[in-house]
């Protein structure tokens, strides 16, 4: 497809939630071109605003500040020339398969015998012959999401906006139905002119796209523009296709900073809060001796998230994570275990207690937290407390998300204790002061 | 693991701590009032209803009568959730003063003060319209809360991902009523229904004859029927009664409410198809209809397609994403300030006419408010003392629960004010007379919200940790601390909500009865309101009536709600 023109542009499209003093900004000046004939993706950690950015661009939401301009003219209300394709397939549950394509042409005001002809040609086009009459909960996630892929298509959209469409389907369904889509693309069959995709997985978007636009959190914004010259179909095992997954991951991941910028500031001090990542501490376990057994202690990341078999997203985290506490560093999309990681690594489960316990310690958020407890007469405080405090740098979902992890590493390192039926949180006995006071009990397996 | 099989499903009282809407409502209410007494106050003196026949042949045109009242009070009552459900979901500041209002609407005794206000009616209607009217709209008052609160909280919960797909797609107001917000509030509106009509049923007496002071109004019908009964002492009659108002129910029952269930089944949102879904006899039959199919494919298939169509060619709203227009917020302060002064005129006339009440009354009104707030809770306790093995013994069993849950439905709608007279000829006689007595007809009126909350319970508690409990050989009482209690104890604050609102609202009827041309009564705020409305004293009925009000919202709000959000917090198992 010949590019000519640009389809859609956002000029420094700001969100921003909340009010007073506690605002939160989810996307921060993003400005972007889509032109005709193009397949982009928006690649990011989860919570960088993707989503929020594709319900700005078809309408659904105003943004707070910016213009989008779709054909150079500005956005009014819902785009009608664009749709989107749901990560959960937003199906109705009591009508059809056929019915949930047809509604959405009834809504255009195709008279019945067209759209019965329209919806059976496009269910049969991703597949679902057969499957007319079927109604939704008879069928599997790959096949809900062609009917919504069928739905979207019945519009005939000029921009199809895809929203993580194969992040809930499994991994087979999701390579077949990736595979589908590219041919109805490349093959110029629907008369879509554009397609934007959402997506937190490094790997596909590497697959699909012509152009991949880069995104961070805190704030959202697009941090890279990269170009994918690739022919299709895309091997992935093709040098060049390893090149551009380690390239991305290489800007995601970043580079290990000097510890005080990693660390940042506490909450309610000048500078910014470093986030805790939302990570499974077991994983991180699991990361850590997966490295330790590798010759000398490194890896390629992208090449990790194969080996490991986790997505792109979940690994980002965990290996902020191992930067974060000092296990590891990172650097041109290598991460190296520091000898404090190996000794990790290969300790007892209560020694890696004891070093976890001090690697979070000297992080400012858990410091901030350890140091209001202590100063209060009964050593414990409220949630509700901790969160209304933690809103002054997140907004509120991150914020419950920050406590609920500094709970858990605070569980686990014993430092900290919470009761969930009172919802209050409380230094363990002797936690917050030095460890190593607590006795190893005998029946314990050191 | 079993589906939970909910017996009920009410929508719940959204319980929140009191707020400013809350104040408004009350001091709204109090106002109503008054206005409805002075207005009350016009009627004429003297109004002679229709004689009512006893004989049993008229009973076929009396339940149709009544029947009728019912559906055009259900009608009013759907049209009245739909409004108010847009208006309270739609508009932040409307949402504030519906809730709390529909809140307390629903835990009063409107029955006590609503006949005055609505026999006002005559004044500007010929008397036998006036009657009829009222008569629906008292009916209505018994029905329409509970569906109001489950439309709204359909269309508040309706999922994201589908508002959304509804709004890029373009969907006209038609089309997003009828693909997304009916199917989605479906199953509830039905359950809600339900009980909305076995609440009408509860009232239907009450509805259709009644006396303020010297007037006595009264409309042919089952209702009607069954109290002149009562009035006269008439056994047979009362015992034809029940038999016919058994016999609606349970066809209503089979022919309306279980296929409506079955049929309904196709609304659930759950991605997984039902173990057990609710299956109909009447249904199948109707499914299995050639000449229903016939019609419905030659005449009511092409005329609704028509009509859909039609609906369906109207605009979208392309800009749903309109700013909020202030000049709305500016037109609310003026009507709000140009409604203020009549409204502060009308509160000053009512506390004026509280201030006609004298002081040995309202020690009364506190002491009577008193006395059936115990009653309320001896009720509440022996409900539980039985509904608690009960029910979990039914619900532990599945084949028991399967075989005794449309039995217990039906039993369910039965109104206990038409049980009342036979009540009262076997407790009379006890210790303590309607003094007591009066406690159990409380409980003949509640007991069956707990006993259903208890069973579904039960029956969601899941088999593993029934497996569990066997295999750690926990002792009974072991079983019943650790894994019953605590399971069904969400189930049970539940019930006892709406038990406790019922208790409350029965304590009209339950503490001032007539039966064989005697009055019968004791002391408390029910008899109270039932006696002044009897006697025409106004400000007796308007305080006593507050007073009530206030306690079951005080009591709602800083007792029910506590145990509740404990409940959903720490025992809930979904």
């Amino acid at each position: 497809m010949a590019a000519n023109g640009s389809l859609l542009e956002l000029r420094r499209i700001n969100q921003i939630y909340g009010g007073g003093e506690q605002t939160f900004t989810a996307i921060r000046d993003v400005t972007l071109t889509l032109n005709e004939g193009e397949f982009a993706t928006l690649m990011g950690p989860t919570g960088c605003g993707k989503s929020t950015l594709l319900r700005i661009i078809t309408g659904l939401q105003p943004p707070t500040a910016g213009e989008v301009l779709y054909r150079g003219k500005p956005l009014r209300g819902v785009n009608p020339h664009a749709t989107i394709v749901f990560q959960t397939f937003a199906l109705f549950p009591w009508l059809t398969v056929q019915e949930n394509v047809e509604v959405a042409l009834k809504a255009r005001g195709v008279p019945p015998k067209l759209r019965i002809t329209r919806a059976l040609d496009l269910l049969d086009r991703v597949g679902l012959d057969g499957f007319e009459n079927a109604y939704p909960r008879e069928l599997s996630g790959g096949m809900l999401q062609k009917v919504g892929f069928a739905r979207a298509m019945a519009v005939e959209p000029e921009l199809l906006c895809l929203d993580e469409p194969f992040s809930a389907l499994d991994v087979l369904s999701a390579e077949s139905l990736r595979g589908e889509l590219l041919e109805l693309w490349t093959g110029g069959v629907i008369p879509t002119r554009a397609i934007l995709l959402a997506t937190h997985n490094i790997e596909e978007a590497v697959l699909l796209a012509d152009r991949i636009l880069v995104m961070d959190k805190d704030p959202g914004r697009v941090i890279m523009n990269l170009k994918v010259e690739l022919p299709h179909p895309r091997q992935r095992k093709d040098p060049k296709f390893l090149n551009l997954v380690d390239r991305v991951y290489m800007v995601l991941a970043g580079h290990t900073q000097p510890e005080h910028v990693e660390m940042g500031t506490a909450p309610g001090e000048p500078g910014r809060t470093r986030a805790l990542p939302h990570i499974n501490i077991d994983d991180l376990t699991g990361l850590m001796e997966h490295l330790d057994a590798m010759p000398d202690n490194r890896a390629d990341i992208y090449a990790l998230a194969r080996e490991l078999q986790v997505n792109s997203d979940e690994l980002l985290r965990l290996i902020e994570a191992a930067e974060l506490l000092g296990f590891a560093t990172i650097a041109y999309g290598d991460i190296t275990l520091n000898p404090l990681g190996e000794t990790f690594a290969e300790a007892s489960i209560r020694a890696r207690k004891e070093i976890f316990a001090t690697r979070i310690r000297r992080l400012p958020l858990f410091k901030w937290l350890l140091s209001m407890l202590r100063a209060t007469d009964k050593k414990q405080l409220e949630w509700d407390v901790i969160q209304k405090a933690l809103e002054l740098e997140f907004h509120e979902e991150e914020a419950e998300r920050q406590l609920d992890t500094a709970i858990d590493w605070g569980r686990y390192a014993e430092l900290l204790a919470y009761d969930d039926s009172s919802q209050i949180l409380f230094l363990e006995p002797g936690g917050g002061i030095g460890f190593g006071k607590k006795e190893v009990l005998p029946h314990e397996q050191p | 693991m079993s589906q939970p099989s909910r017996l009920f499903r009410i929508a719940q009282p959204l319980l929140r701590p009191l707020t400013w809407g809350d104040a408004v409502v009350i001091l709204g209410l109090a106002l109503l009032l008054y206005l409805g007494i002075r207005l009350g106050l016009g009627a004429p003196a003297v109004v002679k209803g229709p004689e009512i026949d006893l004989a049993p042949r008229v009973l076929p045109y009396y339940v149709g009568l009544s029947l009728g009242r019912m559906l055009a009070a259900y009608f009013l009552s759907i049209l009245f959730s739909m409004a108010f459900g847009y208006l309270a979901a739609r508009s932040r500041s409307a949402e504030k003063v519906l809730i709390p209002l529909l809140d307390v609407l629903q835990s009063i005794p409107i029955l006590s003060f609503l006949p005055v206000a609505l026999l006002s009616l005559s004044a500007v209607l010929p008397i036998p319209w006036a009657v009829e009217l009222s008569s629906i709209v008292l009916i209505f008052t018994s029905q329409a809360w509970n569906i109001g609160f489950a439309w709204y909280q359909s269309l508040t919960t309706i999922p994201r991902n589908l508002g959304q797909a509804s709004t890029i797609f373009n969907f006209n107001r038609w089309l997003r009523f009828k693909t997304l917000e009916l199917p989605f509030a479906a199953i509830s509106l039905i359950w809600n229904s339900m009980a909305s009509w076995a609440g009408g049923w509860f009232f239907l007496m009450a509805a259709e004859i009644f006396s303020v002071g010297e007037r006595n109004f009264r409309l042919p019908g089952l209702g009607a029927y069954l109290q002149e009964a009562a009035n006269q002492g008439s056994l047979e009659a009362i015992a034809w009664g029940l038999g016919a108002l058994v016999l609606t129910i349970v066809t209503l029952d089979q022919l309306v409410w279980r296929p409506l269930l079955a049929w309904s089944e196709r609304f659930t949102m759950s991605l997984v198809e039902s173990p057990n879904p609710p299956t109909a006899w009447f249904y199948d039959a109707l499914r299995n209809s050639r000449m229903l199919h016939f019609l419905t494919a030659s005449v009511g298939r092409p005329l609704w397609q028509r009509v859909d169509e039609w609906l369906c060619r109207s605009p979208s709203p392309f800009r749903v994403t309109d700013k909020p227009k202030r000049r709305r917020v500016w037109v609310w302060y003026v009507l709000l300030a140009a409604a203020s002064l009549p409204l502060v005129y009308g509160l000053f006339l009512t506390v004026k006419m509280l201030g006609m009440l004298p002081l040995e009354k309202w020690g009364e009104i506190a002491r009577g408010t008193l006395i059936t707030l115990l009653r309320v809770i001896a009720a509440l306790i022996i409900a539980l003392g039985w509904t608690i093995p009960a029910g979990v013994a039914i619900g532990s069993n599945p084949r028991l629960s399967a075989w005794l849950q449309p039995m217990v439905q039906v039993a369910a709608s039965l109104p206990a004010t038409a049980l009342f007279p036979i009540l009262l000829l076997l407790v009379l006689g006890l210790p303590g007379g309607l003094n007591v007595a009066a406690i159990l007809l409380m409980l003949l009126g509640t007991q069956w919200y707990l006993l259903f909350n208890i069973i579904a319970g039960a029956s969601a508690i899941p088999r593993e940790l029934r497996y569990t409990s066997d295999l750690l050989q926990l002792s009974r009482w072991e079983r019943w601390r650790s894994l019953i209690l605590p399971a069904i104890f969400p189930y049970t604050i539940t019930g006892a909500i709406a038990a406790g609102g019922g208790a409350w609202n029965a304590s009209v009827v339950a503490e001032y009865t007539q039966f064989g041309g005697e009055t019968f009564h004791t002391i408390g705020v029910g008899a109270l309101i039932a006696e002044a409305t009897g006697a025409g004293n106004f400000p007796l009925l308007l305080a006593a009536t507050l007073a009530l009000i206030l306690t079951v919202v005080i009591i709602n709000r800083f007792f029910w709600q506590r145990l509740y959000r404990l409940a959903e917090e720490r025992y809930r198992m979904e």
